[in-house]
Order: structure tokens, then sequence, then C-alpha cells
């Protein structure tokens, strides 16, 4: 039987948090962005549900990126422990929800085959993990700190160090792509893709350094929340 | 949890950031090569799922009219009857995709899957893609409607809220010599033929 329960209203976007389409600073959205404005939709009606996993999904060695592309040794670099919740803007909890994440990896190289920045790559190390969120909204990766890397925007243009998170929230506007810079980076004063969030919410990105979130001897902590557009209601 | 962040933070939305050109392994590993299992892929119907097949193709085109190689789209669909298939790994249908356009010649995105059906209510049955790219700091949504539903089209609330010389950009349009199930559907990002993205 075809169900037809009504959509529930979402918390809409907030063009006070999320960056322009048009960045001059940002040198490949002047071709990239759209410049017409966004067309409002008049009904929901129709839209489909946001993919949902099972238990039997994913493997629980999805969060450790330490340890899930490992061919004869341990990758290289600081090993870090990224922790969260994903919320609603009212604070509620999103369970058992996706979490993608990949990254360069600790001398600032990505595994893609596009990336031919002059850096090593990590036999031991991908650089991609997902897992879900549990009861409680909470998720958590081991990885390693992924270094800086240059890129073609400026002249002498270096990317933070960053983390790429991808979620899908509870329906299909929800939708979020963002990147978790580090606390204390000075490279965050330089970057283009940063510095065009609006100011409101830009340390929003920044994670915190948390000595409690640290695994003693193993892995220092850092603290990532991250809030999607939820029900209104 | 650090109770700070809570403080520090009232609820903000996480701002959206540039999938950026690297997100192959994480988002599109198998398609891309790349040894890590996939959870979401270019084929959402597999050969014993009922429907109209449909391959969907096209590409996305920056100002410059030239297409992008490094793009990522994502679609989501109901299935032949119209029913919301939310569930992520069934082998029959699957109501969400993903492709990139760096591994089929000339930045081609293709998706392999049927033909959706429409929820109760619903006139026009259409395609949902969100686009994603370097150079693109917040993800954009679109629809792909059937250029053959013409009288459906004529009364869909959300095709009728588009201004009218813009429509056009919504359209698939039969490509038969991409062969007898394709449809094409180009996203130009900019341009005379600016894609009509929307406000979700």
């Amino acid at each position: 039987m075809t169900t037809s329960s009504p959509l529930p209203l979402l918390v809409s976007r907030d063009w006070q948090s999320h960056p322009p389409y048009q960045a001059p600073g940002y040198k490949s959205t002047l071709t990239r962005g759209p410049q017409q404005p966004l067309v409002v939709v008049p009904s929901r009606l129709g839209e489909p549900s946001v993919p949902v996993f099972g238990l039997d999904g994913l493997r629980d060695i999805d969060r450790d990126l330490t340890r899930n592309a490992r061919r004869n040794g341990e990758p290289l670099g600081e090993r870090i422990r990224v922790v969260g919740r994903v919320l609603d803007t009212v604070g509620r909890p999103l369970p058992h929800t996706l979490v993608e994440l990949w990254q360069a990896n600790a001398a600032g190289r990505y595994v893609h085959k596009v990336d031919q920045h002059d850096a090593p790559l990590d036999p031991n190390f991908l650089g991609a993990g997902r897992c879900l969120t549990d009861a409680h909204g909470r998720y958590e990766f081991f990885t390693i700190k992924p270094g800086a890397y240059p890129w073609g925007n400026h002249p002498n243009a270096w990317r933070p160090q960053h983390l790429h998170f991808s979620l899908f929230g509870q329906a299909m506007p929800c939708r979020l792509v963002t990147q978790m810079y580090f606390p204390g980076d000075p490279l965050l004063a330089y970057d283009p893709i940063y510095l065009e969030v609006p100011e409101k919410a830009r340390t929003s990105l920044v994670a915190d350094f948390a000595l409690e979130e640290t695994r003693e001897g193993y892995a220092l902590g850092y603290v990532f929340d991250i809030v999607l557009r939820g029900p209104l209601k | 949890m650090k109770q700070e962040n809570a403080e520090k933070r009232p609820f903000i939305q996480t701002p959206s950031q540039t999938v950026g050109p690297y997100f192959a392994y994480g988002l599109s590993p198998a398609q891309y090569g790349f040894d890590l299992p996939e959870l979401f892929g270019p084929t959402l119907a597999g050969p014993d799922c009922p429907g109209e097949p449909l391959l969907l193709i096209g590409q996305v085109l920056d100002g410059h009219g030239q297409p992008i190689t490094d793009a990522l789209v994502e679609l989501s669909q109901r299935d032949a009857q119209g029913q919301d298939s939310g569930r992520a790994l069934d082998p029959v249908f699957r109501g969400f995709g993903r492709c990139g356009t760096g591994t089929l010649t000339d930045g081609l995105y293709a998706f392999h899957t049927i033909r959706p059906g429409k929820a109760p209510g619903q006139v026009a049955s259409c395609l949902h893609l969100t686009v994603f790219m370097r150079g693109l700091l917040t993800h954009c949504f679109t629809r792909a409607y059937f250029a053959d539903e013409e009288a459906a089209l004529e009364g869909d609330p959300v095709f009728q809220a588009v201004p009218g010389h813009r429509r056009s950009t919504l359209l698939a349009r039969r490509a038969p010599d991409m062969g007898a199930h394709a449809w094409r559907f180009d996203i130009h990002m900019q341009g005379p033929r600016e894609t009509v993205f929307f406000d979700l």
C-alpha cells in the first residue's frame, strides 16, 4: 500500500549561516555558482524520503580510519578521536543517522587520482569512513589529523587542515556537506572557503579540543557537533 | 560531551561547505575504483525491478558551457508504483543513488533506474537531483520532469511555480542516440539556460 502521510514542515535554510553561491574570494564559484534566484517549492508532495540504513549496512571498522585501510602497518601521523552529536536546530538529537567522512592524509595528500600535490601517499591510509549515530545522536571516528595542502585559488593558497562531513538528516532538504576545522589553525584567517561563511556561523565549523575525549596514550580528542535543519515542531 | 558547546553555539545550522574536488573515495568509491564498499552508486534498479527501465544521462556545465568533470549528482526518486523506498541497501530498488561526473567520457553522469510513478495527489512525476562540486559552497536542488507528460505538467503546482521561460530547463528528453531507455538531462549551473534550482 502506498502511504501519503503529510511531510513535516521544516525549519527553512538559514542563509545567515550558509555561504553564498557567488563568492569572489573563491574563484571557481564565479563560473559554477548559480546566478538566478532559487525558486520556492509550493508543495513537497511526492518528495522521496532519505535513505535509511539497518544495522547490517555498515561495519564497525568503517568508523576507524586508522584501521580500515591497513596493508602492512599503521598509518603515519597524529591519531585523533573525533566525536560529536548530530542535532536539529532546537537541540533534539538525531539517532541512527548516517555520517560520512573523508579527508587528506597526514601529509596533506588525498588518495584521489586528480590530486597531484607533491606529498607522499600513505599505503595504510585511505581517508574515508562512515558511521551511524547512536540512540543519543552521537558519532565517533578515529582517524589521523590531516595535513594542510596548497591549492590554486590564489598565490600561495593553502587549505587549513580539515575533515569533510556528509549527512542526510531527516528529509531531503536537510542534506548537508560541510568541513570541520581545527582550533588555532593559522590558515583559517586566509581561507576563502571558510571566510565565505557568514561571521555569525563561522566558528561553528571549528572543532573544540577536548582533553576529556582524548583516549589516554592513544589519540587526542576533538568535539564537533553538527546541527541540521529539522521539523518545525 | 562538552557542555560549553551548547552555550557557545545556540544551535545555528552548521554551515555548508564545498564537497571539493576529492570526494570520490569518500562518497562514490566503487564508481571511481577505490577499495571501499560503496553505499550509494549509479544503479538504483536491479534487473528484477518492476517498471519501465530508465537511463538518466547528462552533463553538468559551467558558466562557459564547459562540462564539469568533478561534480557529484545525487538522485532521489519513487519507484514505478509511486511508492517511497527508503531502504538504502534494497537489491531490487533503491530510492537513492550517486554518480560523479569523472568516470565517463565528456563529463557525463548516468543513472540506471526505472521511470518513477506518482505519489497519491502528485500531478507530474519527477526525479529529484542534488548537485555538489568544487566551486559550489552550498549544494543545489533541482528536478527532472519528463517532456512527454505535457498534460500533467500543465497542472503540476511545482512546475507551474517556475517562471515560464525557465521551465524547459527542468525537462528530461528522450535521447535515442544514447539508448532505447535513455533520457537526457543537462544541468547548466549558469548562463542563458541556467537550470532552475529550488529553495527547499
